[in-house]
């Protein structure tokens, strides 16, 4: 039994949804996208074109929202199922597009650079935790015209793994489904095993942009899961209760999942988001509030009670180092997350309120989604009886340890943490030089990238990729691409 | 008795009551008090209590924009009559504030905003997706000491370097300040295109433009 926590009575669902309903026809939704409002219209929704705004009438929204598929799946390099979105999977990726990384020695917070996201990769690529990779860093030398797409690039030359990602700019989706095709095999081969998840944001409060619209039109005539990020920004671009967010949070996503579908029906995509509350002493966004994770696990269960896949930005923290806030954070809006079921859980690794990326912090979240995800497993009846079958020949004495049962099934009820977290024994621990968690993490970076390996990538695929990315380079003011090492 | 009216003025930007602040303002030119008395030893007192609570960490965000807001009704209502007079109020600066072109992110912009309102600067918002031109023009207009423009998109960041451009081709340069802010700004993108003041944050924001004021002087 799959432990979860549940936050809204089926009332609370009922009149979540109906608010949401409510909002989609007063004030109605924002939407910058001409095509888009046209195809709402041509559904039935009436619109205030000079505002820009379009009131959608629930049968309409209900209409487009039950051909959006309740389950599907991604697939790897070498085109094996790698991560179920639908019903109550949890799946970790790291953070993504930050701009700074922390650096381990100086703990000074500096742009990255391509380096930086190619460790972030494989490091990622070694933990079993990360179920998928994420676009983690705005690379800072790399002109901004294809500043989304090479992210991309790096992760397909560097990582066998799904890839949760997403583009800058309208005209890169395209450019960037192509790079995703090259590597599947054709475009057909891709929407058959779709490797790769987009992001697509609303901008709070309930407006779609004319480079959002576009994004989910291009997605869903591409067939390309779609995963929406709706930020609602409690007390400043949303409601200030946590409900009052949840209720919009749902109208910014029925309002896009109404226009995917619209675009063509059957599309994949993925009630998904990244709110916060704001903190109003300083003025931020808390990405490690606890407040912040209860929005989300509130509307993961508005999403399940339609059957959609859900996301959703947890697993980071708003600390500038790796300390005790970081962890906390981490490992506390990691588990609301997932208890409530959400299928693809992005931010370890993350600092400074998504800004930053630290490879260490990826390295020891790893453990925390390690911890939760044997949380999930629950306690299981392994034997029968319990317990009453195993006192044979014990006699009172602690020889537990010398049964073949113990040696069998201690694997499977314990998660084996790494080396990152210390249980040895204070002399141990002093013997290995008295070392924090951090730098506990910075000697398993070592290790993890010392036993990395390059995905075998069809040489044609990746020439043609390569290729394809330098042209593109070169047309961005690029020379070449900074060189890959192994 | 002025001094009850003055008490209660301040005490309706404590409690970020619009409504009270334009009914005291309404009957402070009723009882012909002198509407740059009531701004001064009336609403001021009271926007310098809420920043020095706002400070010391004892008030918050909601309380401070609603002070601003309360601050604005009742300028609206005292400022027509000061022109009438023909004297002015004693600002601490004029600041045109904007979101650059292209980019429609709101909350940052409007917060320091509040901050420099609340601090005594004059505030002229533009709003978000604002042209270049706009906020120069705009600037020009108003005999503004500083424009501040803010960027939340490291592809409309960009864009900043072209306000202090603008400045320098109409000659605007150095009479008015340039400050910049935003998610992806940097000390050092200030620096790189040549901008007057940075701040990460709203408070921080009043700070530097203070020293840009003051400089100036």
């Amino acid at each position: 039994m799959q432990p979860k926590v549940t936050l809204l009575s089926p009332d609370l669902i009922s009149q979540i949804i109906n608010e949401a309903f409510q909002l989609l026809l007063e004030p109605g939704i924002k939407v910058k996208h001409p095509e888009a409002r046209a195809m709402l219209v041509e559904a039935g929704a009436r619109q205030d074109e000079a505002n820009e705004i379009v009131m959608i009438p629930e049968e309409v929204a209900r209409k487009a929202l039950d051909t959006v598929p309740g389950h599907f799946t991604l697939y790897n390099q070498e085109g094996e199922k790698a991560v179920q979105y639908g019903g109550d999977a949890v799946h970790f990726d790291p953070g993504s597009s930050g701009v700074n990384v922390l650096d381990p020695d100086t703990l000074e917070h500096r742009p990255a650079i391509s380096a930086d996201l190619i460790k972030v990769i494989k490091i990622a690529e070694s933990l079993p935790q990360y179920d998928a990779q994420s676009t983690a860093l705005v690379c800072s030398e790399i002109p901004k015209e294809i500043g989304d797409l090479y992210r991309l690039y790096l992760v397909l030359r560097y990582s066998r793994k799904p890839v949760i990602t997403g583009a800058f700019r309208a005209e890169n989706t395209e450019i960037m489904i192509d790079m995703l095709a090259i590597l599947s095999g054709g475009r057909q081969a891709l929407i058959n095993r779709p490797r790769a998840v987009f992001d697509v944001c609303p901008t709070p409060p309930l407006i779609w942009s004319q480079f959002g619209s576009q994004n989910l039109i291009d997605l869903a005539r591409a067939g390309v899961p779609a995963q929406i990020v709706s930020m609602p920004l409690a007390g400043v671009a949303a409601p200030v209760t946590l409900l009052g967010s949840v209720v919009q949070h749902a109208a910014e996503c029925i309002s896009g999942m109404t226009i995917h579908q619209l675009a063509k029906p059957g599309s994949p995509i993925v009630w998904g988001g990244a709110p916060a509350i704001m903190d109003m002493r300083q003025g931020t966004t808390p990405m490690g509030a606890v407040e912040t994770a209860l929005i989300d696990a509130a509307y993961a269960q508005v999403g399940k009670s339609f059957g959609f896949p859900t996301h959703a930005y947890l697993g980071a923290s708003d600390a500038k180092l790796v300390d005790y806030q970081a962890g906390m954070e981490s490992s506390t809006t990691a588990l609301i997350g997932a208890l409530a079921g959400i299928n693809m859980i992005s931010g370890p690794g993350m600092l400074d309120f998504l800004a930053c990326v630290s490879p260490e912090k990826l390295i020891m979240d790893a453990e925390a989604i390690g911890m939760i995800k044997r949380t999930l497993e629950g306690v299981r009846v392994q034997t029968q009886p319990l317990a009453a079958g195993m006192y044979g020949g014990i006699d009172f004495k602690g020889g537990f340890l010398k049964q073949r049962l113990t040696n069998q099934l201690f694997q499977k009820e314990q998660y084996l943490p790494s080396q990152v977290i210390d249980r040895g024994s204070i002399r141990t621990w002093q013997v290995g030089g008295g070392l924090d968690t951090f730098a506990r993490a910075k000697a398993r970076r070592e290790e993890l990238l010392a036993g990395y390996q390059l995905p075998e990538i069809p040489s044609d695929q990746e020439k043609e990729l390569t290729q394809m990315v330098a042209g593109l380079a070169a047309k961005a003011g690029l020379d070449k691409l900074p060189v890959l090492n192994q | 008795m002025s001094e009850e009216l003055f008490e209660a003025m301040a005490e309706s930007i404590l409690e970020g009551e619009d409504d009270e602040a334009i009914r005291l303002a309404q009957e402070a030119l009723v009882r012909g008090i002198q509407p740059l008395d009531a701004i001064n030893l009336g609403y001021v007192p009271g926007m310098e209590q809420i920043g020095k609570q706002y400070s010391c960490g004892e008030a918050f965000l909601p309380q401070l924009v609603l002070a601003g807001e309360a601050m604005k009704g009742a300028l609206k209502i005292l400022e027509p009559e000061m022109v009438k007079q023909g004297v002015g109020r004693e600002l601490a600066g004029t600041i045109v504030l904007g979101t650059i072109a292209g980019d429609i992110h709101d909350i940052g912009k409007t917060l320091v905003g509040t901050m420099l309102t609340v601090a005594g600067f004059r505030v002229i918002d533009l709003g978000v997706d604002v042209p270049v031109i706009s906020l120069v023009e705009k600037a020009r207009e108003e005999k503004a000491d500083i424009i501040g423009v803010s960027a939340l998109l490291t592809t409309t960041m960009a864009n900043q370097r072209d306000v202090i451009e603008a400045l320098e081709d109409l000659g605007l340069r150095p009479g008015i300040k340039v400050m910049v802010g935003g998610a992806p700004v940097t000390r050092d993108w200030a620096e790189e295109i040549g901008a007057d003041g940075f701040s990460e944050d709203a408070v921080g924001a009043v700070a530097i433009a203070r020293e840009l004021v003051a400089a100036e002087e």
